[in-house]
């Protein structure tokens, strides 16, 4: 693909996966989420804001289309429970939206766009902690780009992109950024 | 977002709208079994009090311990105050004792602008004399922002539930427009003023509707109105809210009786009735039944009175996390 052929490919850099990609890719994980629970039976999907949740409603999309199932939907934000919140400012929380029939005992699919340190992960664990007892949780990310610092990986993952720490992977989805793409950039200064 | 919350001047109407914008989101721990965050884990909090409060002082106390941090409540009744020891000398005291926040209610006006020079915490003003009390305020236009503008939470999600979407069902924007009426004592009030200042920074407009006597004398410089006459006003407000006659600061006649306050500007049921079908009657409490409201007024559907109460927990906890949940002030390490 050329990066002319994208308008952010100047800002953001290169474009990794462009919208066709990214759809695949989500219906991939969709099909993989009803194999590996035996059909979606009480399956709950809630996406990490801000783009976890955007994704979250695509792939319940997907799986409506799939199996006629209605898969409920919603969002957890981890903001309270991260452990890196007194290295910035106080940041303004994001949305969480469970659906009415709560987590207890239901599998937790947890959708993000991208799983980096693993740490946005655990804090999400936290958060669900004191919302119930899931009878399971998974994970499920568009974009694995490496890096664990903790014992954390992926169920579902929509493309395994090997990067270096320097490196910035920026996920552009249609409901936020206007166009779906992942980006791959060189860190620029004054970025975290 | 400045270190202190001092006055609701210091507020700039961004900051107003991120406060009330993460309350409406931690009012939804209400709701929830484990109603406790990790937040503020390891941070001490110290309630300062050297005036009788019961609400402003647990509700501080349960919006710190709900952020998980640790909580020191201090009064000066059975403290070393007793024994004349000063406010600096108590400052400096809760400082080496490394209070990340100090809640100070005081007597005197601008006690707490005092402390903030003392301590290097955050310092929060729960009320100084009869200057301002900030969080009183951001309370009230949270709960005005509830009740009038929609969402009480807890409906469908919407279709996609990032961001800041226009579908949300949580009460959000700005008070613009809003129409308020302050009745009563606003010479003693540090509610009103705080008031004033931070809902006309949200966009609302506030006339205050008091005797003359019970007026300010800058209160022309207030950024509101001023009526002598609550029937002509009550028509027109969308809110309505109620001060106490503040009888214990009280050291001259202002008023002849208080049969004759509470008929000219009381609320009784008459009164209500001329209300707009939509409007809502507030008062921070604590009440004086039959004297500035009527009890069937009180205890009516449009008092919020008791709804102001639980969002000041909410609102107190979205003050002390966005004050202390992050990153040191620079000014504090150098």
């Amino acid at each position: 693909m050329c990066a002319a052929s994208s308008p952010v490919a100047g800002r953001d850099g290169l474009a990794v996966l462009d919208a066709e990609e990214i759809r695949r890719a989500l219906t991939r994980i969709a099909h993989e989420i009803l194999e590996r629970t035996h059909g979606g039976d009480e399956v709950i999907l809630l996406g990490i804001p801000t783009r976890g949740v955007p994704l979250a409603y695509r792939l319940a999309g997907r799986i409506a289309e799939f199996e006629r199932l209605v898969v409920p939907c919603g969002s957890l934000d981890v903001t309270m429970h991260r452990d890196d919140l007194r290295l910035h400012p106080a940041r303004a929380l994001g949305r969480t939206e469970l659906p009415a029939e709560g987590v207890d005992g239901k599998t937790v699919v947890l959708v993000d766009d991208v799983l980096y340190s693993g740490r946005t992960v655990r804090a999400a664990l936290d958060a669900l902690n004191d919302l119930g007892r899931p009878r399971a949780v998974q994970l499920a990310v568009l974009v694995d780009r490496g890096h664990r610092e903790l014992p954390i990986r992926a169920d579902y993952v929509g493309k395994n992109l090997p990067t270096s720490q320097r490196e910035v992977v920026r996920v552009l989805l249609a409901e936020v950024d206007g166009q779906d793409a992942v980006m791959i950039g060189e860190e620029k200064e004054g970025q975290p | 977002m400045k270190r202190h919350l001092i006055s609701a001047a210091d507020l700039s109407r961004a900051d107003a709208l991120l406060i009330l914008d993460t309350a409406e989101e931690l009012a939804q721990l209400a709701d929830r079994p484990i109603k406790k965050l990790p937040t503020l884990r390891g941070r001490t909090v110290v309630n300062l009090f050297y005036e009788d409060s019961t609400r402003t002082r647990i509700s501080f106390e349960a919006a710190a311990k709900r952020l998980s941090a640790d909580v020191i409540n201090f009064s000066a009744k059975g403290s070393s105050v007793a024994k004349g020891e000063s406010l600096k000398d108590t400052a400096l005291t809760l400082e080496a004792m490394g209070a990340d926040a100090v809640v100070i209610r005081h007597p005197a006006s601008g006690a707490a602008h005092r402390l903030a020079g003392w301590v290097r915490g955050s310092v929060l003003n729960a009320g100084d004399g009869t200057h301002e009390h900030p969080t009183q305020a951001l309370l009230d236009a949270f709960t005005i922002r509830r009740r009038l503008r929609g969402g009480t939470g807890g409906r469908a999600a919407p279709p996609y539930a990032g961001g800041s979407g226009g579908s949300s069902p949580r009460a959000s924007g700005a008070l613009d427009g809003v129409r308020v009426t302050i009745v009563g004592d606003v010479l003693h009030s540090r509610v009103a003023r705080s008031n004033v200042l931070l809902l006309s920074t949200l966009g609302a407009e506030v006339t205050l509707a008091a005797p003359p006597t019970l007026l300010p004398l800058a209160v022309g410089s207030w950024p509101c109105a001023v009526s002598y006459d609550l029937d002509s006003e009550l028509p027109k407000s969308d809110v309505v809210m109620m001060l106490r006659v503040q009888q214990e600061r009280m050291n001259a006649a202002y008023f002849p009786s208080v049969r004759e306050y509470s008929r000219r500007y009381g609320l009784d049921v008459a009164r209500m009735a001329r209300l707009p079908d939509h409007a809502i009657v507030m008062h921070p409490g604590p009440m004086n039944r039959g004297v500035e409201i009527a009890a069937e007024v009180a205890d009516s559907s449009r008092s919020t009175i008791v709804e102001q109460v639980a969002n000041g927990v909410t609102t107190r906890m979205a003050v002390l996390y966005l004050l202390l949940g992050g990153t040191e002030f620079p000014a504090v390490t150098q």
